[in-house]
């Protein structure tokens, strides 16, 4: 299966090793893909709290660019990925409203007839590969990590709009490939609840609470990483992770690297650390790699 | 079928078992409805289960509670829907309200809100001899708000209200909407200011909770996000949220992408000297680990497609 990648703008951006984990690891699985550079930003809820139609007209034009190759979209962001849910559902279930967009689009040479899938990269792990194909190309065992699910609200909510009621497998998608990677999956109340980015900017001692209770409780409950399919997450759980800590904890500190998603699975991969950018984190990593270099056997096959 | 249904338990009097589950096996009929467990559960195996219900009709608001840690209404939800393959069930009291007994929860905070918004009609001059009359149209777009029957299930999930009790919440702020946008007001601009402050609609994180849990399509966020609009064409847009959207909007207008690092300058607000300096630390490791996006960042080749697009969708308005 080949893929319309979008990438997204923060992987381009402030979190650059999700980038190179993701090319990294899809070109070992044997994903083809291509990159998609006409795509703009899906607008990430932001632009749609100003104007819907004008976040939507936006979505729709890329969804028409990807069905022009004939390809399904894979995304790596839970944010991309809900928000182009979101604007697929209302303009399938609105004729009137893809002609009026349709009729905008125009103008560019292009129009949706509504037939783009799209797919985040989690999803295409446990639904495409599934998760034993996935497992055929683990060489490592991490049975000697932890690691705590975060998915990042759009890819649970809505349910209706994401096809959850449909595709049960989406809901529990990332605790099944931390299984299939052989890391225990330490389970938390607030893996499916708000990391706290959308108001870092807006109300940041509200934020950091967010950011230190769920960093915080994983931690507690005996988490070595937190994993996440989210980029927005990764920047506030990461990046502002010492802050909180120091704001909301006794002790001051919580040091749990957060990683993302293509990053554990790489690891499974045996693909060198570097390779998948982990030193670029905040939050240093260096504890979880250095348990997994003396650990984390080669699995006999 | 076999039903499993793990209640917690609470009860002030008896504090021992506070806080623990207590499981109960039932036989019941396929269209049972996690309501109906807890009523045979009272009535056939343990009298002292604290529930609250009436209607049993989902109408009535009574029996909002958390079913495998989401809050919903119990009558509305049937045993088949949330155990597909008889798998026990979880049910607990909603969040973010002091438990009473065992399901019932003290709803105190969920009313203060509400009455916060002052939840009623402000017209301007002399009463008319009749009814105020409102047109269809003006009105009709009211009536998904006006569903809400006060259960309580988006205040119950709400992950702001979860860190932060100042927060006006969901269900309050889609009440505040359904006067905000009711042509027959006269204080819209005034209620937008007083919504414009602390705790009011910038500070929702804009999780969806409260859109999944509602049991009537009231959709809260929907309004809140509705209302920021409003009250930046009101002229109440220097707030770091109201920065916020705009720097988002001009940043993907201009270049078709997201520039993270304009978009924090902006947000905090270009002479808030104090507030810069607050995120230099952050800002300084992020350098450090080469992972600080340029102030001119990436631009897609098709920026001119996308200029087009906003300003004839803009143009529409």
């Amino acid at each position: 299966m080949k893929y319309a990648w979008w990438p997204g703008c923060v992987a381009r951006g402030a979190t650059p090793e999700l980038y190179m984990s993701t090319v990294a690891v899809l070109d070992k699985l044997g994903i083809e893909y291509e990159e998609m550079h006409d795509f703009s930003c899906t607008g990430a809820g932001v632009l749609q709290e100003r104007n819907q139609k004008l976040g939507d007209t936006l979505n729709v034009r890329n969804f028409a660019i990807a069905e022009k190759l004939g390809l399904p979209i894979m995304t790596i962001c839970s944010t991309c990925q809900g928000v182009m849910a979101q604007a697929h559902q209302r303009v399938l279930s609105n004729a009137g409203y893809l002609k009026e967009i349709n009729q905008v689009l125009a103008e560019e040479g292009l129009e949706y007839r509504g037939t783009t899938v799209i797919k985040h990269l989690l999803w295409i792990l446990v639904e495409e590969l599934g998760v034993e194909g996935l497992k055929k190309h683990f060489t490592r065992d991490l049975s000697c990590l932890s690691v705590a699910p975060f998915y990042g609200c759009y890819l649970i909510r809505p349910s209706n709009a994401l096809g959850l009621d449909k595709v049960p497998i989406r809901e529990t998608s990332l605790e099944k490939v931390i299984e299939a990677t052989g890391a225990r999956v330490i389970d938390f109340a607030g893996k499916k609840a708000c990391c706290g980015f959308p108001i870092l900017l807006i109300n940041q001692e509200n934020s950091l609470k967010m950011v230190a209770s769920h960093t915080g409780t994983a931690k507690d409950g005996g988490a070595d990483a937190m994993v996440t399919p989210c980029p927005l997450c990764h920047l506030n759980l990461d990046g502002y992770q010492s802050k909180a800590a120091k704001k909301n904890r006794p002790d001051g500190h919580i040091d749990l690297p957060i990683i993302h998603l293509p990053q554990l699975v790489g690891l499974a991969m045996g693909i060198e650390p570097r390779m998948l950018g982990f030193q670029k984190h905040i939050v240093s990593a260096k504890d979880l790699l250095e348990t997994y270099r003396a650990k984390a056997g080669a699995i006999a096959r | 079928m076999q039903a499993t249904v793990r209640i917690r338990r609470f009860n002030p009097e008896q504090p021992a078992n506070n806080g623990k589950f207590q499981e109960f096996k039932l036989d019941v009929p396929d269209s049972t409805t996690v309501l109906d467990a807890l009523i045979k559960v009272r009535e056939d195996v343990d009298g002292t289960l604290g529930v609250r219900c009436s209607c049993r009709a989902s109408i009535c608001g009574s029996c909002g509670m958390r079913v495998n840690g989401q809050a919903k209404l119990a009558c509305k939800t049937k045993i088949a829907d949330v155990s597909r393959h008889g798998e026990p069930i979880t049910v607990e009291p909603m969040g973010n309200m002091p438990v009473v007994k065992d399901l019932i929860t003290d709803m105190k905070v969920f009313w203060d809100k509400l009455r916060q918004v002052e939840p009623y009609l402000q017209p301007e001059g002399p009463a008319p001899k009749g009814e105020y009359i409102a047109s269809d149209e003006s009105m009709n777009h009211l009536v998904g708000v006006m569903n809400c029957i006060m259960c309580g299930a988006c205040v119950s999930d709400c992950t702001v209200l979860a860190v932060d009790k100042n927060f006006i919440a969901p269900a309050a702020l889609a009440k505040a909407y359904r006067f905000v946008a009711d042509p027959r007001d006269s204080r819209t601009s005034q209620r937008l200011g007083v919504l414009n402050e602390s705790g009011g609609v910038w500070d929702c994180v804009r999780c969806m909770y409260c859109v999944e849990v509602c049991p009537k399509g009231v959709a809260p966020m929907e309004r809140i996000m509705k209302m920021r609009d409003l009250a930046m064409e009101a002229g109440y847009n220097n707030t770091p949220g109201a920065r916020h959207t705009e720097s988002f909007a001009s940043s993907v207008k201009s270049d078709g992408l997201l520039n993270e690092t304009k978009l924090a300058i902006d947000s905090t607000g270009i002479f808030n000297i104090p507030g810069q300096l607050a995120q230099a630390p952050v800002a300084v490791r992020a350098l450090l680990r080469g992972k600080l996006p340029p102030l001119f960042g990436h631009k897609i080749k098709a920026r001119k497609q996308i200029k087009r697009v906003f300003e004839k969708v803009e143009g529409q308005e």
